[in-house]
């Protein structure tokens, strides 16, 4: 009866009296140890990582009529061949009397070469570029600047072609390049016989 | 004697705070992330700066590892079923109801179809032994490849392309995969890349 004056009005789980307090934890290290391994796990069997894509397009096997073919000038034309051992070869217009010049994918070769046969396009992408980020423009505005940028009658036009001892990444690479350095129209064709000769000399 | 009295510490540390932390992270982990396919062979993509997604639906994956081997799957357990009866037909190959279940479930397959049904009674753990898997033949005198294309189209109309080759593959074996492309008229397609590292020499 003593008991009971000095701990009716507490709130105790039970009726539990403060003096004969058991525990009512419970321990949750090896919950923790279950979710670390869990968490293991998923790290170990997933990837965050998505992978990218480059979307390209070739040109179609069937026969166009004369009329609508585009007629190229022959000073827009660059031509590249891919050789081994990540050689790459270039030259401009026509295969015939065509001097051929050696370069690399680094940032320093074909880029430079690019970027300088495409200077007023690529200009212009930058400067469209730039003013996206100024002005927050809408993606799809952007798109349709960029298409009209690319629509430029004296835009160079590449020829991407490899041989066969070339690899993929390579062609990977090359294409790469057409991306960055803004170029609208390329293709990827077999080597005929007047690059053949040409590559013959250089003697790759 | 003086009463040596120890103060015993509890050492009692309250792990549930813990334990959420770590089922967040958990949570986290599996909301975001997405199982990695496991594939027949370890390809090496180039590398590139192009930062479109690849699709995750409607797709058709060609793998060219770098010896020269095409391999062929799609998405979806249903189409393939389709599919590979579509093949077999075409080859006049009857499979087993347990066969063609067992090709559902695998994302991508590199034999030719007369070489299929022993390889798909083949135990999981020996399906991926170099032997076992001949590639896909893409030459002009028995183009394998250019069927399993065609009727994959047939079967998803929908049905979008992608290469995923590794940095070593030798040129020829991708000229012969884009020609027969282009012989079934599909001149857009994507080759799966990975995004450039400072690694990469550009």
């Amino acid at each position: 009866m003593a008991e009971i004056s000095s701990d009716s009005g507490s709130h105790k789980k039970g009726g539990k009296k403060r003096s004969k307090k058991l525990p009512s934890r419970v321990d949750m290290t090896p919950m923790v140890d279950l979710g670390f391994l869990l968490i293991t796990f998923f790290m170990l069997a997933t990837s965050m990582i998505k992978p990218q894509t480059m979307e390209i397009a070739v040109p179609s096997n069937k026969k166009v009529d004369e009329d609508q073919q585009t007629v190229a000038k022959v000073s827009q034309a660059v031509t590249l061949i891919l050789g081994k051992n990540d050689a790459i070869f270039y030259y401009f217009g026509k295969s015939e009397g065509a001097k051929i010049l050696k370069t690399t994918y680094a940032k320093d070769g074909l880029r430079k070469i690019l970027l300088e046969k495409n200077f007023d396009v690529a200009k212009q992408v930058e400067d469209l570029k730039k003013e996206k980020v100024k002005t927050k423009m809408n993606e799809d505005v952007f798109q349709k600047k960029l298409s009209e940028i690319k629509a430029n009658k004296n835009a160079p036009i590449v020829r991407i072609m490899a041989t066969d001892e070339a690899n993929y990444k390579n062609l990977v690479d090359a294409l790469d390049e057409m991306n960055i350095c803004s170029i609208s129209r390329y293709a990827i064709v077999d080597l005929d016989e007047p690059d053949k000769l040409l590559i013959k000399d250089v003697n790759i | 004697m003086p009463k040596a009295k120890l103060k015993r510490k509890s050492t009692w540390v309250d792990m549930t705070a813990m334990c959420d932390v770590a089922f967040l992270l958990l949570t986290f982990f599996m909301l975001t992330s997405n199982f990695v396919k496991k594939e027949p062979v370890l390809v090496t993509t180039p590398s590139s700066v192009s930062e479109i997604k690849i699709p995750e639906t409607n797709i058709m994956t060609i793998l060219v590892d770098k010896t020269g081997k095409i391999y062929f799957g799609i998405d979806g357990q249903e189409k393939r079923k389709e599919l590979i009866e579509k093949m077999a037909a075409a080859y006049s190959i009857t499979l087993t109801p347990d066969e063609i279940k067992r090709y559902t479930v695998l994302d991508l397959v590199g034999n030719p179809m007369q070489a299929m049904k022993t390889y798909l009674n083949l135990k999981p753990e020996v399906r991926d032994l170099p032997n076992n898997n001949l590639g896909i033949p893409a030459d002009s005198t028995d183009n394998q490849f250019k069927l399993w294309v065609k009727s994959a189209k047939e079967v998803n109309p929908d049905i979008r392309i992608a290469i995923k080759g590794d940095e070593n593959t030798p040129y020829p074996v991708i000229k012969k995969v884009m020609k027969s492309l282009q012989e079934l008229d599909q001149n857009r397609y994507n080759l799966i890349t990975r995004l450039e590292g400072p690694s990469d020499k550009k």
